[in-house]
């Protein structure tokens, strides 16, 4: 099972590799021309299809790009002709912090809502977190932080900064106060999500036969919440918690561009934006393999975390 | 047919989350559709000072080059709808097809076209969506595609098992012991089946397509300046924050609501019909839990 996983990941992970390469390099507009503009001289057009391997045929350009993926050799940005792991590296770190920091806050922070507007269902607390939950997660990233930036940062409050530009050469942790307003904008966006998944899959358990039978018998309540329904509701949960880490990865591109921290997801806009097509290139595929990854590991760990499940096999 | 969408349209309505949801959601396609006819000023002339404070002349004050903040927000807001309104069609036909010949077609046909699914689905819908734009630019057609495009495996997904449950139903049986062709079956027989989970699914990916979009307007990835557009307009104002601080509320406050708007009204939809109180995604989810392990 495991291993079968992992190999469809493998597939999906060379197949995410020729989208990515397609749709960068071979897709109608020569790249060349992308870069230097229609106005370019023959001469440079030329020169810069040597460098980016465009005179070769296409299956010749795409080994060169996977094999120097494998290798470390990224080649050099198109804008200022350093290489690309230089760039990319720190602000994978950064953008892993971001997202390590919102996911786990913001699991917690779902599963204990969910759990508590489960348990007292249809009381005040379910009925006004249901409705603040449903106007959030409609909402947009950038204008949940703009509403943090006016409300903590600009207009009403000053309690931390507005941009989180950090000095070259740090990380993220070297600036603690950088990272709240980020964060605070990834958690406020995925919450509601799982909050949402864990009330309903607490629900689902506490209507269950087995929980009726744990009444019957005279289990106290507080056994039968924390021994019997908590525990099935924990599987469906993982899986959102995973699918918000997925959502994570999108997530910090706009939340990034807002506060100007320095990570991937500020990286790939500005990239797009110069089009500095080995840079898109790589991140794009970081972003889509740390997704298939996440993906393979709440698989298994869901598999593990349900009862039933783990019996049967 | 048509009877029993109006008749389940309007049990959504009647109910209060429907009511707000549609409520809100008009207002502002009321304001994105009229304003351009009412706005005061032509919404590049710099009538007024960079972030000028609101006055009885300019009521939200001006922006970051002292247009009229008021003009821009009435012309800023049809282009975004035109565009979230056609990506959605598109994804939902582009994704209903898949899932339903994915279900119907069985064997080597789903094997590729899930497969597909879980290539595109690997990339987050933003992502995908620059991707696409990196080397073309940021036509408005293209971003239109790219985000159709990302929503086609999500809605493939769901209409595939809910195509799934209409394929064992008799009438199905009995079409295809006529003789009908697939192409057909498909079409005649199970696509009206199929009505209220594609609807709540066109609800959702309305505002996914709203929310994308404008976000990729933020990022100067959209209609280029000095056009209006309330997505750039929070990003070109936000240095004035402190100035003038409604150049900025003001069309985050329509795009918040023209989103909260249709999934709330989503939500009231989804509840009426399928009766559950959770997404169609969720709902996918906990049905995947429940099977057996090894399928």
């Amino acid at each position: 099972m495991v291993r079968r996983r992992i190999a469809f990941g493998v597939v999906t992970l060379f197949l995410v590799s020729v989208v990515v390469f397609v749709a960068t390099e071979v897709l109608p507009g020569n790249a060349a021309y992308a870069v230097l503009g229609r106005s370019a001289s023959p001469a440079r057009v030329r020169a810069l299809e040597i460098a980016m391997h465009l005179n070769r045929g296409i299956f010749d350009q795409y080994w060169v790009w996977i094999s120097g993926i494998f290798t470390g050799r990224l080649g050099n940005s198109l804008v200022n002709g350093l290489p690309v792991w230089g760039f990319v590296e720190p602000r994978i770190v950064n953008s892993a912090v971001l997202v390590v920091l919102a996911g786990a806050i913001g699991a917690v922070v779902g599963v204990a809502l969910g759990a508590v507007a489960a348990l007292r269902k249809d009381g005040w607390f379910d009925h006004v977190t249901s409705v603040v939950v449903l106007a959030v997660t409609s909402l947009p990233e950038f204008v949940v932080a703009i509403a943090l930036i006016i409300l903590l940062s600009t207009v009403v409050w000053h309690l931390f900064p507005a941009v989180s530009l950090l000095p070259p050469g740090t990380y993220a942790w070297d600036a603690p106060s950088l990272l709240v307003l980020p964060v605070a904008t990834l958690v406020i966006v995925i919450v509601p999500y799982i909050f949402r998944m864990m009330r309903a899959a607490t629900v689902e358990a506490l209507e269950s036969d087995y929980v009726e039978m744990a009444r019957l018998k005279g289990v106290p309540e507080w056994r039968i919440v924390l021994m019997h329904a908590l525990p099935n509701a924990v599987a469906p949960t993982i899986q959102v918690i995973g699918l918000n880490f997925l959502y994570l990865a999108g997530g910090i591109v706009i939340v990034e561009y807002v506060f100007n921290f320095p990570g991937i997801g500020q990286g790939l806009v500005d990239a797009v934006s110069t089009r500095d097509i080995p840079v898109i290139q790589f991140i794009v595929l970081v972003l889509a393999a740390f997704y298939v990854v996440v993906n393979i590991v709440t698989d298994v760990i869901a598999l593990l975390a349900t009862p039933r499940r783990r019996i049967a096999r | 047919m048509r009877q029993q969408w109006g008749s389940v349209l309007s049990a959504a309505v009647r109910t209060p989350r429907g009511a707000i949801g549609l409520g809100l959601a008009s207002f502002v396609v009321l304001v994105a559709v009229i304003g351009p006819f009412v706005a005061p000023h032509a919404s590049d002339a710099l009538v007024t000072l960079d972030f000028g404070k609101p006055s009885g002349q300019y009521l939200l004050g001006g922006d970051y080059l002292g247009e009229d903040v008021v003009s821009r927000v009435l012309d800023g807001g049809w282009v975004l709808l035109i565009m979230a309104a056609c990506a959605t069609a598109l994804g939902i036909a582009g994704g209903g097809a898949a899932g339903v010949s994915a279900a119907y077609l069985r064997g080597r046909s789903d094997g590729i076209i899930m497969r597909t699914v879980d290539v595109i689905l690997a990339f987050p819908q933003l992502v995908f969506a620059l991707l696409l734009l990196s080397l073309l630019g940021p036509k408005l057609w293209l971003i239109t595609i790219a985000v159709g495009v990302s929503h086609a495996p999500q809605v493939a997904r769901v209409i595939r098992s809910a195509t799934l449950d209409v394929t064992e139903r008799d009438f199905v049986k009995a079409a295809e012991l006529q003789g009908m062709r697939p192409a057909r079956v498909m079409v005649r027989e199970i696509l009206p089946n199929l009505v209220s989970p594609l609807m709540v699914e066109a609800g959702l990916r309305l505002t996914y397509s709203i929310v994308i979009i404008s976000g990729l307007a933020f990022l100067g990835f959209g209609q280029a300046p000095p056009a209006p557009n309330w997505g750039l307009m929070i990003s070109e104002n936000r240095t004035g924050l402190t100035l003038n601080p409604w150049a900025v509320i003001v069309p985050a406050a329509m795009i918040a609501l023209l989103t909260i708007g249709t999934n709330t009204f989503t939500d009231a939809f989804a509840r009426v019909t399928i009766g559950v109180d959770r997404r169609p995604e969720e709902a996918a989810l906990i049905d995947d839990l429940s099977q057996e392990p090894g399928t």
